[in-house]
Parts: structure tokens; sequence; C-alpha cells
């Protein structure tokens, strides 16, 4: 049971209820974001947040520094590959 | 006051029922009122109006349009009955004039036959035929025969139609599923999934919000513009069930090609994207409406291409793939992540995944 | 779309492979004996077939297709507890759709529904609730299956239940745990895996340290693996890499979902609501210690298993079945005696070929079906003439 898409949560529907509107790609569905929320994270704090979405649960908030550094590493391996290749051609 | 014989008949018959019941379909005053008023009152054709057993249609004419008779049939059960842009009604002609018309034929005449469960209301039975006529006279068809039964609640799902459609193929034109070559490339006409994504969303079960509509559509003006340009199509098929996969593993095994598509280069909004991540779909196997594929031969490709962006049901059209040899029967997506992967025919339902 | 695209780069997944590639040499393998890797989730085994990553790596790697497919590992016995619960005419029966086509002894949900039991489809457990709060003259019985990932949403719906008061509601549970699952195939004598690709989701609900056993005691690398096939080469690149630098170490690669300590609301409602039962049966791997979860006698009211009687017979799979040598990595899909020809996804005979998660599905449909039932042929001529020759 692993299928999570990501989605940004657009509405706060039901603060009681911990309710929330999430937006995936254009389409929106209201999930439950009791998994996301604490005292450091209001419900009302979530808006604008980008979550997994499982089944109807916002499961986890989406840490946009890990991902990008994630990214990063990758994107500097390649450049790093394309450096080596381009000193070997060189004759070096 | 005017004879039949002139063609023209005084009608009679009103519907003063606002619910369909079972005498509607016994065969007497009140069906009588039924067709005269919403069926033949809307289609509104000389051939209706005679109200005759059977449509007659004059041979010579058909003979001087070309050398085949196109003939075609097709029920429509969806549900719900109306959804984002159209309804059972509006896919009852749109699907048979499609059927007639990738086949490279003129479509003429439909017949309209209908099953209605008793307790459908009259209102909705009328927004059903407005939007038949619509269409035919969009497609420029003529519905010039039909048939009404009425069954118990709970024998049919609020109403059944089925269409039969007429058409004439021009000399000039063969259009096949076994006529792809190596070399050929594949053309679409716009976005997939429109259809599939559309009905899930409306069936409401599934709690999605989305603003997707159907892309139900007649496409024989589409074609007329294509065949104009190349009329050396050689195999066009529209993509209903089972989706654009459906259509491509047909072509590639009734013509023993291979046929590779690329991900990226098949159009799909990002509304039906969504649609179909959320639940664990893939788009390939979405219904479609009013989308077909059309293999043409690579040096056409581009004026084909063009031909098709003209058309009002064709400015998003893409080349998607094209035909090689081998592995023969076999359709091969190369995925948008570089990898390669088959795409086999539809098995079942597809049903959204939670894995 | 974004947190989606990114991650399925093939410009990136390039960099990957050629990292990969470079490692290899270094460690000793051949086509013979490939670094064999397990990815344990059925969501990574679909991504793996939908984004043909198999045919990207070089030969010296192998994937094995693990048994983290609930629907997978769901004994015949318990669809068929299913199907006699959809039977009762006062119950709604509602399931996740890729349940709905797995064959108990005698039907699926999927045959059970067109011979008139009322089965519906959702897409949430909390859809299952608000039926039975539409439903107050029905039982609304939802079908509870999934490994942890599942196991918090399903866990919070009964306290919402709960604290709305909603009588006519109740869970058929068969959540399954990972980790005993795991265990379970690590101790296995004909075990031959080198590494795991760790299920994301499981970690985004218990955190990291559950799967430290698996570097620590099975001396086994292991990552925690993100569901894009970016993360997928990633996690495999890491990997390599370790094996590389002769380390053993569990590692997090998706770290953007799955943190460290995992997901506190998620474990606080689970501990409420559930709790391990002594032992479960998982298809294909038998009966497992702790493998399972029941509901807790606190929540004894939400327990359908509780609240109706269901036949709880277990049933033997069909002889034929080697569903549980393939989920265990023992023999690949096309290897199975019964795989392409009486067992099809049109005809299935285990949940291996059913689930769309399951291998045997997923060879069969993404793979070059002609080529691999030639490798079959082959494999069972050569097996003919050793026993001929012996």
């Amino acid at each position: 049971m692993c299928l999570g898409i990501p989605g940004q949560i657009v509405e706060i529907t039901d603060a009681a209820k911990k309710l929330a509107k999430v937006d995936v790609s254009g389409v929106k569905r209201l999930v439950n974001i009791a998994c996301i929320v604490n005292d450091d994270h209001p419900v009302e704090s979530c808006l604008g947040d980008w979550v997994l979405v499982h089944v109807g649960f916002a499961m986890s908030r989406i840490d946009e520094e890990e991902a990008k550094k994630t990214l990063d590493l990758l994107i500097e391996l390649g450049e790093a590959q394309k450096e080596l290749e381009t000193m070997s051609r060189s004759g070096t | 006051m005017t004879t039949p014989a002139q063609g023209m008949r005084k009608r009679s018959g009103i519907l003063r029922a606002e619910v369909i019941n079972m005498s509607h379909g016994g065969g007497g005053k009140a069906m009588r009122d039924l067709i005269e008023d919403v069926f033949v009152g809307t289609f509104e054709n000389q051939q209706l109006d005679l109200m005759e057993d059977q449509a007659r249609i004059d041979l010579a004419g058909l003979n001087t349009m070309g050398n085949r008779l196109a003939l075609t049939t097709d029920s429509y059960v969806v549900d719900p009955i109306f959804f984002p842009g159209g309804d059972i009604g509006k896919l009852a002609v749109c699907g048979t004039v499609n059927d007639l018309a990738v086949g490279g034929a003129v479509p003429l005449y439909l017949t309209c036959g209908v099953i209605i469960e008793e307790g459908l209301p009259v209102s909705d039975l009328r927004r059903i035929v407005e939007s038949m006529k619509k269409a035919a006279d969009q497609a420029g068809v003529k519905i010039v025969t039909g048939d009404t039964k009425v069954v118990d609640k709970g024998a049919a799902d609020k109403i059944f139609i089925n269409t039969a459609g007429v058409g004439v193929i021009p000399s000039h034109i063969n259009i096949a599923s076994n006529k792809a070559m190596p070399g050929d490339l594949i053309l679409i006409n716009g976005f997939i999934g429109d259809h599939g994504a559309a009905i899930l969303g409306a069936r409401g079960d599934l709690s999605i919000e989305n603003d997707i509509e159907s892309d139900c559509t007649p496409l024989n003006d589409l074609i007329n513009t294509l065949l104009a340009a190349c009329p050396d199509v050689h195999c066009m098929r529209d993509a209903t069930r089972g989706g654009i996969a459906s259509v491509l593993n047909e072509f590639a095994i009734a013509s023993s090609v291979c046929i590779k598509i690329k991900e990226t280069a098949i159009p799909i909004r990002s509304e039906v994207r969504g649609m179909c991540e959320i639940l664990g779909l893939d788009p390939l196997y979405l219904a479609n409406e009013g989308k077909l594929i059309a293999i043409v031969p690579q040096a056409r490709a581009e004026t084909a291409l063009q031909a098709l962006k003209s058309t009002d049901a064709g400015i998003h059209s893409a080349v998607i793939g094209y035909v090689s040899e081998s592995p023969a029967d076999t359709v091969i997506l190369q995925t948008a992540f570089g990898g390669e992967r088959i795409v086999d025919m539809l098995i079942g339902d597809q049903l959204p995944r939670i894995c | 779309m974004k947190y989606v695209d990114e991650f399925r780069d093939p410009i990136l997944a390039q960099t990957l492979l050629e990292e990969i590639k470079k490692l290899l040499p270094t460690i000793a393998l051949t086509k013979e004996r490939p670094l064999q890797l397990m990815e344990f989730c059925g969501g990574h085994t679909h991504t793996i077939f939908r984004y043909g990553i198999e045919q990207l790596l070089p030969k010296t790697i192998e994937l094995i297709h693990g048994p983290g497919c609930p629907v997978c590992v769901l004994p015949m016995g318990r669809v068929d507890d299913c199907v006699s619960l959809a039977e009762r005419p006062e119950v709604i029966f509602t399931t996740f759709g890729d349940a709905m086509r797995v064959p108990g002894s005698k039907k699926s949900l999927l045959q059970a529904k067109a011979d008139g039991a009322d089965i519906r489809m959702v897409y949430s457990p909390l859809d299952a609730l608000n039926l039975a709060r539409k439903h107050r003259d029905r039982e609304v019985v939802f079908f509870a299956l999934g490994f942890e990932t599942t196991m918090p949403s399903t866990a919070l719906t009964v306290l919402e239940a709960e604290a709305d008061n909603v009588t006519n509601f109740s869970l058929f549970c068969n959540h399954v745990t990972t980790v005993p699952t795991i265990k379970a195939i690590l101790d296995s004598p004909s075990m031959q895996i080198d590494g795991f690709v760790a299920p994301g989701h499981v970690s985004m609900v218990v955190g990291e340290a559950p799967f430290d056993f698996i570097a620590e005691k099975y001396k086994k690398p292991i990552v925690i693996t993100g569901f894009e096939p970016l993360d997928i080469l990633q996690s495999i690149w890491l990997l390599v890499k370790q094996f590389a630098e002769g380390r053993c170490q569990m590692e997090n690669q998706y770290a953007r979902v799955a943190q460290k300590d995992g997901n506190p609301p998620g474990l606080e409602a689970i501990a409420k609501v559930f709790q391990l039962r002594d032992f479960f049966e998982l298809r294909g791997l038998g009966s497992i210690d702790n493998s399972g979860v029941r509901i807790t006698d606190q929540y004894a009211r939400f327990d359908a298993e509780r609240k109706f009687s269901v036949p709880n017979i277990q049933i033997a799979d069909p002889q034929a079945c080697q569903c549980g040598e393939v989920l265990q990595g023992m023999i690949k899909p096309w290897q199975c005696r019964v795989f392409g020809t009486t067992c099809t996804p049109e005809t299935p005979m285990g949940a291996l070929m059913v689930s769309t998660e399951g291998a045997c599905a997923a060879y069969y449909n993404f793979g070059n079906l002609p080529e691999l039932m030639a490798l079959k042929a082959e494999e069972e001529k050569t097996k003919l003439k050793e026993v001929a020759s012996n």
C-alpha cells in the first residue's frame, strides 16, 4: 500500500475535523491532515504546505530542503562526470 | 390540409406525462404520442415524418458517392447519463458517426433504438433526444428510423441507446488495420483520457473535484480534412474503451508490426494526469470519445499533422511514435525516464491502485 | 508536477547509471552470480516495471521482487471471509480497488459483486465511514489491508467513528507488518539477497530505527527509498557504493518524506487501535510470528471479526502454485511451472498474477512475453536433460 502522491494544501475546509483540500496537478480532493498537525504546526499553518497524499490522508510534509539536496547532489555528479569526460578527451 | 404523399403529416401526438411508464412502450396511443412528440418532433426529417416501419433511401444517390456501403452499430449504456461535456445521447450519435468516419466513409443516416427504464423523467429523455439532434446536425447526419421499448424498473439502468449507422466510402479510400508499414508515423488528434477521467470524476464516489470534460465530438469533419491532405492514410481508428493502448495493439497485431511510442510525445491534460496519479491509473487505457489514431506514410506525416491541427477537434494533434519491423505484434513505450516497456492489451477493467 | 517530474528526469538517470557502471568493476560480480538486490515493496515493483528500470541496469545487477504487496500475500481463506461478510444482506462491504480481483476458494469479491453482494470500491477508509453515516440502517464493513503505511489512516478512521458515535461501522483487519516479513525472508536458508531497497512509505510511518537490524544483525546494506524512478536508481547506486567501499549501513534516500522518527500522530493512533497478532498467515510465506495486527479489545465494537462470524478456514494454495518461491526471490516469475500457461492475468491461479503489483502480472504485462516463454521452455528442456542423464 504505497501509492502516495505529492499535492499542495489550498484550503482548510474544516479546522475542527482537520480536513483540508489538496491540489494535485489541478484536481482537488478533501484530505485528513491529522498526521501533519502538532503544536509547532497547527491546522491553519498547513495552508500552502506540500504533502504526501495517501488514501485520503496527508501523511507527511514534503521537506523542500531535502528534495533540493537530493537533486543538487545528482546534478553535481553529472557535472563532475562531464568534466572528467572533457579532461580525458583533451588527452591528459 | 396536407397529405402523407406530399411528405408532410399533421402530427398530433403530445406527450403530457412527466415520467415514462410501461404504457409508453405498449404500442398504443401513449407510445405514439411519445414517438411523435419527442423523437419525430425533435429529429425532424422527411423519412421520420412518414412514420413508416422503415426508412427508405435512394440507392442511385448513394452510388454517386462511392463504391462501398459502410454499416456499423453500437450500444450505449454509460453511467452517469449526463456528464461534463456531454450525455448518453451525444455519445450515441458521435460514437457511431466516428465508427463510420474512421473507415473513410461519409456518414449519412443513423437509427435510434432506445430501451427506457420505467420511471425515467420525461425531461431527461427530452434533454437526451435534443442532444442527439444537436450532435447529428453537427455531424451532418439524419436519424431516420428507430425503436422504443420500456422495461420494468430495475430491468435497465435509466436508458440504453443503440445506434446503427450507414455511410458510403469513396472508391479511392482504402483504410485497413493491416496496412501499417515499417517507417510509418503515428498521429493522434489531441489529449488522451479526457472522457474516461470525466466519467470517473462525475461518478462522485471517488470525490475528486475537477473541471475535466469529456472530449465527445463527431470527427468526420476532421477526417475529411485529413483525407483531403493525405488520402493515403494506412490505418485509422477511434480510441474508445481501452484507450489508445488497445487501438495500437490492434494495429500492431493486424499488421504484424512493432509500434513504438514516446511517453513524452503523448498529449495529456495536467488534470487528467493528476487524477491518474492519485488513483494509480494508466492514462493509455482511459476511454476517449473524440480521439483517433492515424498511421500515415512518413513522407506525408507533416502534411497530415498540419491538416489535423487546422481543425477544431485537432488543435493539439501530435506525432506520438512510429512503426518498425520487430518485435512484431508488440507495442513498446519509451518512458519519460528513458527506459522501455511493453504496452499490452487491457485485461479486465482498470481498477484504482493503492499500492 | 512538482516533486514528481524532477524525480523522473532522464538526464539525471543517465548520470546515476554512469556512476553505477563505474563502481561495478570494483565488486567481484559475474552474470552467473550478479548483485542481487531485493525491493520489498509492491509500489517499488510497479515503478520498476512502469519505467523499464531493469533493462537500463547492467546485467550484473539483478532485482528480486519481494512480498511487500499486501494484496499478493492475502490468503485465499481471508478472501472467502470477505465474501462471506459481503454476502450478508445487511452489509455494505467497502474495499480498495485492487483487492477485488483476488480469487478466493470459490470466487473473488468482483464475482461476488456480480452475484449481487453490495460491494463498493472506495479510495479512503473515510469514504467508508461516510457511507456508514449515510446508511444508518446498514452495516458498513471496511476491508482494511496494507502494511504500516496504511495503518494510520485506518486507525484514525476508527477514532473518528468513536468520536462521532457511529455504531454501524467496522473493519475486517488484514494489516500486516513489514519487519517480521523481511526477517522471515532473511532467515530463509535459501536466501541469496545482497542488499535491500526498503519501503519509503512504511518508513514514513515507522521511522528509520526498525530497519537498523538488517544492516547490524544480518549484515545486509539497506536504503530507505522513494517511489519515483530516480529514487530507485539512486538507492541502487547507494547500495552499489556501499559494496564498493566495503560498508554495511542503513541509509535514507527518501529524507524529503520519511523522517527519522516516523510519524508520531500516526504511530499514536496505531498504538491505540491495533495490537500485534501472535502469528498471521501470509500467502506463499506461511505463518509468521507477529506479522499481522488485530483490533485492540478497547475498540472491539469496530472489529468485524468479533461483530460477525466468518468461516475462518485456512485454504491451501493450489498444488501447482509457486507463489511462495517467487515471493521469497527463489525463482523468477517465468520460472514458475504454470506461468503463462495455466496462470495468466485472465485466469490467475495465485495473487501474484492477479494484483497489478504482483511480480508475475508485471512480468506478463510489461515484459517481453515471447522472450520469457522461450526462456522458460529452454530451462525446462535443460531440466529434462539433467533428469534423463542421471
